[in-house]
């Protein structure tokens, strides 16, 4: 009964055990995962037979001399910066209009909201639908206004279909950045503003000097989780232009799905995941900086 | 003017963010003679029903698609993974936040750290190991692997949400008698159920959002979610039934929204991670 006792009270050994089904499942299913991920870079794996060789620097020499996948790379990053540069300029603009009072907000922010809750594939569909090549209500609507005199084939060429995609990027997560600004702006002290307004400052100076300074931790973090959910996404290039025309909209995810999904060439499709790295690298370190910057501002 | 300008800017706003939906309604329940029309007939508004709305898109979606069978795939997974991610996900944020000590912090965020890692990195690995399972092509696949996506996130948001409970009512019932073992089965979880009720909202809205694995492990029609089946079999062949296609993201956006709506701020609470503090 003792011996009961003092382990029913022993806290290391009943915090180990309530979190050991937790690391379990993150190390088998994150961790091992992870390393095979890797791991089949290296290899010349595919997916119809269990065979596993060693296959070198084959499948990145292969890859680097393939111009469908630098252009992935390319459009990987411009898709990335892109929708992110547009994704601060609209929540910061957003975060201002939200944060003041008016009649009809909580419609104006439950509608706001939509595109982040809308399921990824079913936001893509919709948009699909939107750029259609004959039905598109975009080119109407230039066309009624006098604004567009030609036609936009929006997913047919190139560069207009990566501008599309940057534009369906910015518009599911912007709202997402919206709601963190907002929560930064509710903790800026109150007493800084004032003083700021005493001082006499105006709207403009009051936002640049002094608010957009203090909310930058909190944009920071509004762009890294951005900056993962646009790089890794798959299914807003997938369902939009499955990578087409002719390849020349393919971004890393699609590419290696195509690749190493559709193909069954394991070894490659691992490969070409593996590029999405240095962008979460750059996104972890990124937080880590912000989780200490606040830890020293908090212990002051 | 100054209101003005912000009427003027929060309707530039809702329009940009509600105009997909505002989209999904309308052809949703247009006929099919009033969708058809090319957008180069400027005589024809496409914004507005020119002929009187029609129930044939939801009839087509509800009666000859599998798109109620996607509901229910989708409702077994969701069940599935709320009871996978609250048995493991809870116990482990409790302990990170009340037992492990000065470790807890560190280890929590190194757990969270593992919700960066995408499934676009993860699924040609994960299409080896599902078949070496014998799960490719059945939910069993997707109940195994979307716990990896909630219970990092939901460790996280129980280890915070725990920071915010006040330790003296656990502490009260040890001067009372309890064992630790004994207040963390019958005084906890009362303190912790508004953490579960996240935990489930989160698993709920991350099965319904999911598209990457579910496309990876699943190519069976009638063993598809609704957000694969959708996009993916909705369409035959080189046929957009555009009708159906948005009656059907639009049934399954409002739910999501409305459940959004409520919880979003315990959402950004834990992706903030304390660089706001509240």
């Amino acid at each position: 009964m003792t011996y009961h006792r003092s382990l029913a009270d022993r806290e290391d050994v009943l915090g180990g055990v309530m979190l050991a089904p937790a690391l379990a499942y993150v190390i088998l299913l994150v961790g091992v995962p992870f390393v095979f991920a890797i791991l089949l870079g290296f290899s010349n794996a595919t997916a119809g037979s269990l065979s596993f060789e060693w296959a070198g620097l084959g499948n990145y020499i292969a890859i680097l001399g393939d111009p469908i996948f630098l252009r992935a790379l390319r459009n990987s990053v411009v898709v990335t910066v892109g929708s992110q540069v547009l994704v601060v300029i609209l929540a910061t603009a957003a975060a201002q209009v939200f944060r003041a009072t008016f009649r009809g907000k909580r419609f104006a922010r439950f509608v706001l909201l939509l595109p982040w809750a809308v399921p990824v594939s079913l936001a893509a569909i919709a948009w699909t639908w939107i750029f259609d090549s004959t039905f598109s209500v975009i080119n109407w609507t230039l066309k009624a206004t006098g604004l567009l005199h030609g036609w936009l084939y929006w997913l047919g060429d190139p560069a207009l279909a990566l501008l599309a995609i940057i534009i369906v990027q910015a518009w599911r997560i912007f709202p997402f950045a919206t709601v963190i600004v907002l929560a930064g702006l509710s903790s800026i002290p109150q007493e800084i503003v004032e003083a700021a307004i005493v001082d006499g400052a105006g709207f403009w100076r009051r936002l640049f000097r002094v608010e957009l300074p203090l909310l930058l931790p909190v944009v920071a973090v509004a762009v890294l989780f951005g900056v993962v959910y646009t790089a890794t996404d798959l299914g807003v290039v997938y369902i939009l232009t499955g990578g087409g025309p002719a390849n020349t909209t393919h971004v890393l995810p699609t590419l290696a799905f195509q690749r190493g999904i559709l193909g069954a060439d394991l070894g490659q499709g691992a490969a070409i995941a593996v590029f999405l790295l240095p962008f979460l690298i750059v996104v972890a370190i990124g937080m880590l900086r912000l989780a200490h910057h606040t830890e020293v501002g908090g212990a002051r | 003017m100054k209101r003005v300008a912000l009427y003027a800017a929060a309707l530039g706003f809702v329009v940009f963010a509600g105009f997909p939906f505002y989209w999904m309604l309308v052809t949703s329940f247009k006929q099919n003679r009033d969708l058809y029309v090319g957008a180069s007939d400027l005589s024809h508004i496409p914004w507005i029903f020119n002929d009187p709305p029609t129930l044939e898109h939801v009839k087509l979606l509800l009666g000859q698609t599998d798109f109620p069978r996607w509901v229910l795939n989708t409702l077994v997974v969701v069940v599935a993974v709320a009871v996978i991610t609250v048995a493991v996900a809870v116990p482990a944020g409790y302990s990170l936040a009340r037992l492990v000590g000065r470790w807890g912090e560190r280890m929590g965020m190194g757990i969270f750290f593992t919700y960066l890692i995408p499934p676009t990195l993860l699924f040609v690995p994960f299409s080896r190991l599902i078949s070496l399972l014998g799960l490719q092509d059945s939910l069993g696949a997707l109940i195994l692997v979307y716990p990896t996506l909630t219970i990092p996130f939901c460790t996280w948001l129980v280890m915070g949400f725990l920071r915010s409970v006040p330790w003296e009512i656990e502490e009260q019932a040890m001067i009372d008698g309890y064992s630790r073992l004994a207040v963390i089965l019958k005084v906890a979880p009362r303190l912790i159920v508004p953490g579960i009720l996240t935990v489930v909202v989160f698993s709920f809205t991350l099965v319904l959002q999911e598209f990457v694995y579910a496309l990876t492990f699943i190519s069976s029609v009638d063993k598809m979610t609704v957000s694969l089946g959708v996009p993916i079999a909705l369409v035959r062949g080189d046929v957009y039934h555009w009708g159906a296609l948005m009656a059907a993201a639009l049934f399954t956006s409002i739910p999501l929204a409305i459940v959004y709506n409520a919880f979003i701020d315990r959402f950004i609470q834990g992706f903030t991670m304390g660089a706001v503090k509240g």
